[in-house]
């Protein structure tokens, strides 16, 4: 595979794959906000991105315009394209999928995994504790949405690594090229037929035994496919999103002593500055497929074209938050659109909180001071998912 | 200024993030499907105005308003 060209012209020929983008997008789309709110590239076949909150949300609620068939951004578009309901569905089809996912994440149900996160976050800090240094990324961040998603579905956390391979494989390899995303479908089809057959025989109280009980609004249950479907999606959808969320909180602490030190002094502030974290550094950008011709903020779009749907530029847009470059762990007023905005709101909120929230506790309990290594870089992840993949740290007093 | 608040979610907006119940869980609750709506008939008890304020500052959807009587 050929290298793209590195863009020089970030509103008419913009790639959120290029470099410059991955190290560090904010300034692009400080600068696209006041020059055009609406950019354009024709690479991905024609996508727009929009980098005001105001023109994100709009595209959000306009389900008649916009539609959610297609969410990620690629150079290749099947038709049909495949369905993951609800992520993919539109109204009127996209409340009856997302009814039968919802209950399964609510506070009350998070809250009875939060043992079980906090003693996965201990067991990973046993793990590097003793050394001077370590890579979070690697060690820490990854391994609790993975272990805290195997638990709520009841496989074994040691199956996670399988996992990682197969969402690297849709999310990143997979932009380019859908044979890599098809096999990866089909081994996660075979691992999860084995899980289903089982439960078939001998139930359990667990999140594929709760799929499978399900009922539709007209009291069928799901099929083994739709089964099969919504334990690919959720896992796609929880695990790089959670690393990358929890990575970037830990990067700005590794880099701000104060903010450290006062979450240590007043922990009552970590659930706001949790919310300030997902804002400044919103792991997700998602997509829509325009499907009728319309304007948003003055700029024509043309059906054929996806829409980028930057969650985190929308977060960074300073005419709805003041000093929105700054992090202000006690900032107040904070309706970030993080986990998205309108129908599609996204049903794990609850649970990324809950991991995001006693993965910094417990880390700030057992290592209070840390900090970047300078020998070693940070490297961030790559397309349409934000979190740190390498976060070489060093632990301890300076 | 000194009046009483009510406070009221909009059932066609909320979208069930929660934000509301996890800043003021006095004025707010959640059905089975985690969308909110106010407690009772919404009248903030004294003392918790500022939570009510901070509630519909933080609600994505602009699906809280409240009222002053
Ligand atoms: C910090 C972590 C997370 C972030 C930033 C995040 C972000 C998002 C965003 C932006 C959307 C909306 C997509 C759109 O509008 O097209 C979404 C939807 C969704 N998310 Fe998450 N997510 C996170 C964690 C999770 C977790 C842990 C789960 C699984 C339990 C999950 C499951 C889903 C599902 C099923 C949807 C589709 C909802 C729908 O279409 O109605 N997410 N997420
Ligand atoms: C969270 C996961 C999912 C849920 C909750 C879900 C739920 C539903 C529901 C409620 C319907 C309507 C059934 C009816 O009443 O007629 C439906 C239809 C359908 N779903 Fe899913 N689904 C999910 C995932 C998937 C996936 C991953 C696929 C594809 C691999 C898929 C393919 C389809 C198709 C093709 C139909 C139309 C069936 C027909 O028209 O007869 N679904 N789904
Ligand atoms: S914060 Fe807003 S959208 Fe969220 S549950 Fe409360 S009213 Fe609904």
């Amino acid at each position: 595979m050929s290298s793209p060209a590195p863009v020089t012209d970030w509103v008419h020929d913009f790639d959120h794959t290029d470099p410059t983008w991955t190290e560090n997008p904010y300034p692009i789309w400080d600068e696209l906000r006041t020059k055009c709110p609406v950019a354009h590239t024709n690479r991905f076949l024609g996508v727009y991105l929009p980098t005001t909150y105001e023109a994100v949300k709009e595209i959000c609620y306009d389900t008649d315009h916009f539609s959610s068939r297609r969410v990620v951004v690629r150079s290749v578009r099947p038709e049909p394209p495949p369905p993951a309901p609800p992520i993919t569905s539109d109204p009127p089809e996209h409340k009856r999928a997302k009814q039968i996912l919802l209950p399964l994440f609510m506070p009350d149900e998070v809250k009875k995994l939060e043992p079980r996160v906090r003693a996965i976050c201990n067991d990973l800090i046993d793990g590097f504790i003793n050394d001077k240094s370590c890579d979070a990324a690697a060690r820490y961040t990854k391994y609790i949405p993975i272990r805290a998603v195997t638990n709520m579905f009841g496989i074994p956390e040691t199956d996670g690594d399988l996992f990682i391979k197969w969402i690297h494989e849709i999310l990143e390899l997979g932009l380019h090229d859908d044979t890599v995303v098809m096999k990866a479908v089909q081994e996660m089809v075979a691992y999860f037929t084995v899980h289903i057959e089982a439960r078939k025989k001998h139930p359990t109280d667990d999140l594929i035994s709760t799929l499978m009980n399900a009922r539709t609004e007209d009291g069928q249950p799901l099929t083994d496919m739709h089964v099969q479907g919504a334990l690919r999606l959720l896992l796609v959808a929880s695990i790089d999103t959670t690393w990358s969320a929890i990575g970037s909180s830990l990067w700005h602490l590794a880099k701000t002593p104060a903010d450290r030190a006062r979450l240590i002094a007043e922990p009552e502030l970590l659930p706001t500055a949790i919310e300030e974290f997902l804002r400044a550094f919103s792991p997700a950008s998602s997509g829509r497929e325009v499907m009728k011709e319309t304007t948003v903020s003055g700029c024509p779009m043309k059906p054929g074209n996806m829409v980028l749907l930057a969650f985190p530029a929308a977060n960074r847009d300073p005419t709805i938050f003041p000093d929105a470059d700054k992090v202000i762990i006690d900032r107040k007023e904070n309706r970030h659109i993080a986990f998205g905005v309108g129908i599609h709101r996204c049903v794990g909120a609850h649970l990324a909180r809950m991991e995001m929230f006693i993965a910094i506790e417990e880390w700030l309990k057992r290592i209070p001071d840390f900090r970047l290594d300078p020998s070693r870089p940070t490297t961030w992840s790559e397309g349409s998912l934000r979190g740190p993949r390498q976060l070489p740290l060093l632990l301890g007093k300076e | 200024m000194s009046g009483t608040l009510k406070v009221r979610v909009d059932p066609n907006k909320c979208q069930g993030n929660a934000r509301c119940k996890s800043l003021a869980p006095e004025l707010f609750e959640l059905d089975e499907w985690g969308y909110a709506h106010e407690i009772g008939d919404g009248t903030v008890p004294a003392g918790l105005e500022d939570k009510a304020w901070l509630a519909q500052a933080n609600c994505p959807e602009i699906a809280i308003t409240i009222d002053e009587e």
